[in-house]
């Protein structure tokens, strides 16, 4: 039965994702600029029926429905265009990119979790303790901040005036290390490359807690007011009164019927993670699709804009639906 | 027995019930103003909030320096507090010899702008459509949900960078790419609201006495709904002011010369080296408003509507 629902729920996407291609197409093919004179533009004068041959090679000739035509069937292929400015195909150029802004979203989220779920059951069971109240500041002032700036704080002291830990890129320079996955922590632990491993753990520490800082504030804010909801309840009193440690109640009654509330939550941060790792990418200088989709509006290079702004859109939704499948599995109360 | 008393004076049924609106919503204000005295940290963000409206409103005033004209001379002073300072400059210069302090005063202007003016926008949008949506139903419903749901697909930022890269850069661009998907949280709001509202008996009473739907939608049923309304705007200006200092920090929200707290924090990476001071101020001028802003939103949730405390 579940399994139904959750392939039905799966199904539901695909006209969704469908919708967002042909609603990011027509949006590039809307702007003002014509392509052919981006893609020419630095070639000096070109004779006319040069225009007329690119313009037909890339079937900007066509009327716009067969040319979406084209673009989805190419696109249902893995063909996502040309790019004009880096003359690649633009498949390349993304897949180039994509572990990078992945690794940096994980790393962000492995973070958030490992901060905010200790901070937010402490805090539920000492409430209005000092470090109750200092993790509420904290988790304040996390969710105003700015990640990028928090991204050039941290560059200030632990970079600058402290040198502990890099400031720019993803690993060391000189360091080499095989393409396994394009995830650099996850290849260097299965070639069993050391060095490899503390360089690229080191280059992802800061940008991972910029990223993650906000979300580790959420979460722990939604989880410690949940905890203290249930706290509240009867059958928390009956375990108490008959006898069990304060470290189980908390632990195996409290907290289980906190992370409910709390895992829609987390679900939540995957979308804020994936659309706010370009700014921190840009800080750190982190190699990832964010950085890509920047310069491709920069250099107005549309099909690399429309083709990123698609795969953000489908991981996003895809990161969304496994966060609703999972949470069906935690949750047997709720239907997909 | 006969003759009028002179307190009791007839009045028309329009003029009474307007009498009735004003003392109820002095009732509101009143209790509004008392849950919030009880609060001192939402009094405090509330205050501090004004304190930055007041500022950016005299900004020429009280400042000396000129926020688009910069000094070359006096190019990359430190803050007055440190060697080479000068007093004259007390957060220090930009590159083009800027006066910190000034830009960032004159800076929340557009902050403050671009997030009132887009919260107002979305506000707007979404609650009209949401009214409507969830009064009438059917057709005009289904459609506008589903266009919620295909641009909840996209993640804010990257649907903004997308706006912006198709419209260009500038002022009402970001407020254009920001409020585009603003919208769809009050919409589901007020739809649900308008739902449950929909049902009550007071509904029902005026579609009897024969008010038409747009009246009781506006003048009955609103008033209900605008306290939840007012809180989500509050807690949604915080997170505006974020996004667009992003954006401005990509350098894709308001261009140069005007200056932008998040542009000047993106400016000042060039700088970190030697001159910290530039990317730091900007930042703690955005952090201190959006706390603000949030700390005032929550006070005004919890007294106003305490539903939506788990989002």
């Amino acid at each position: 039965m579940r399994a139904v629902r959750i392939l039905e729920r799966a199904l539901v996407t695909i006209p969704i994702m469908l919708s967002i291609a042909i609603l990011v197409f027509l949006f590039m093919r809307l702007s003002p600029g014509d392509p052919v004179d981006i893609m020419l533009g630095q070639e000096g004068t070109v004779t006319a029926s040069e225009r007329a041959q690119l313009r037909h090679e890339f079937h900007l000739d066509e009327p716009v429905h067969v040319q979406l035509w084209l673009f989805l069937k190419g696109a249902v292929r893995g063909d996502l265009g040309y790019s004009y400015v880096h003359k690649r195909p633009v498949k390349e150029l993304i897949a180039d990119r994509l572990p990078a802004t992945i690794e940096l979203a994980l790393g962000a989220f492995i973070f958030s979790l490992i901060v905010s779920i200790p901070i937010g059951i402490i805090s539920a069971a000492r409430q209005r303790s000092l470090i109750d109240q200092v993790s509420m500041i904290g988790a304040l002032l996390g969710t105003s901040m700015p990640s990028f700036w928090l991204g050039i704080v941290l560059i200030l002291f632990l970079c600058v005036r402290l040198q502990w830990l890099p400031a720019y890129g993803r690993i060391g320079a000189g360091v080499g290390l095989e393409r396994v996955t394009g995830l650099y922590v996850l290849d260097s632990v299965l070639t069993k490359n050391r060095p490899a491993l503390i360089t690229s753990l080191k280059h992802l520490v800061l940008p991972s807690i910029s990223l993650g800082v906000g979300g580790a504030a959420t979460v722990a804010r939604v989880l410690r007011s949940s905890m203290v909801d249930i706290m509240q309840q009867h059958y928390i009193t009956l375990a108490h009164a008959k006898g069990q440690s304060e470290f189980l109640v908390v632990m195996r009654h409290a907290l289980r019927n906190a992370l409910i509330p709390t895992v829609t939550v987390v679900g939540l941060q995957v979308g804020a993670l994936l659309g706010g790792n370009t700014t921190v990418e840009t800080v750190f200088g982190w190699p990832g699709l964010g950085t890509l989709v920047i310069q491709a509006i920069t250099n107005r290079d549309f099909p690399l804009v429309q083709a990123s702004v698609m795969v953000y859109a489908f991981t996003f939704a895809m990161a969304n639906l496994v966060v609703d499948v999972l949470y069906t599995y935690l949750n047997p109360k709720v239907e997909l | 027995m006969g003759a009028p008393n002179a307190a009791i004076t007839p009045q028309s049924h329009a003029s009474r019930r307007w009498a009735v609106r004003i003392r109820l919503l002095r009732g509101s204000l009143s209790y509004f103003w008392h849950g919030l005295v009880r609060r001192p940290m939402a009094l405090l963000g509330g205050i501090v909030v004004l304190v930055y409206i007041l500022a950016a409103i005299f900004a020429p005033h009280i400042t000396v320096h000129d926020p688009i004209k910069g000094d070359l001379h006096k190019r990359l002073l430190p803050p007055a507090w440190q060697d080479g300072g000068d007093p004259a400059h007390l957060l220090g210069t930009d590159s083009l010899g800027y006066d910190i302090l000034t830009r960032m005063i004159f800076g929340t202007r557009v902050s403050l702008l671009v997030g009132f003016l887009s919260v107002g926008i979305f506000v707007a949008v979404g609650t009209a459509l949401g009214a409507l949506a969830g009064y009438y139903g059917g057709l005009l419903d289904n459609v506008i949900s589903r266009v919620t749901d295909l641009l909840l697909a996209f993640p804010l930022l990257i649907f903004a960078i997308a706006v912006v890269a198709f419209l260009g850069p500038g002022l009402t661009n970001l407020m254009v790419a920001l409020s585009l998907k603003g919208w769809v949280g009050f919409f589901r709001l007020v739809r649900g609201e308008m739902m449950a509202e929909k049902t009550k008996e007071y509904v029902k009473a005026a579609k009897v006495v024969g008010q038409s739907d747009l009246a009781i939608i506006a003048s009955e049923i609103m008033p209900n709904i605008v306290h939840s309304v007012l809180v989500l705007a509050t807690l949604r200006l915080g997170s505006m002011v974020q996004a667009a200092a992003a954006l401005d920090f990509l350098g894709l929200g308001v261009q140069p010369p005007t200056p932008v707290l998040g542009r000047m924090v993106g400016e000042g990476r060039n700088f970190i080296l030697n001159a910290w001071w530039i990317s730091t101020f900007p930042g703690i001028a955005i952090v201190l408003l959006v706390v603000s802003i949030n700390v005032f939103g929550e006070g005004l949730r919890d007294i106003l509507d305490p539903r939506q405390k788990v989002e």
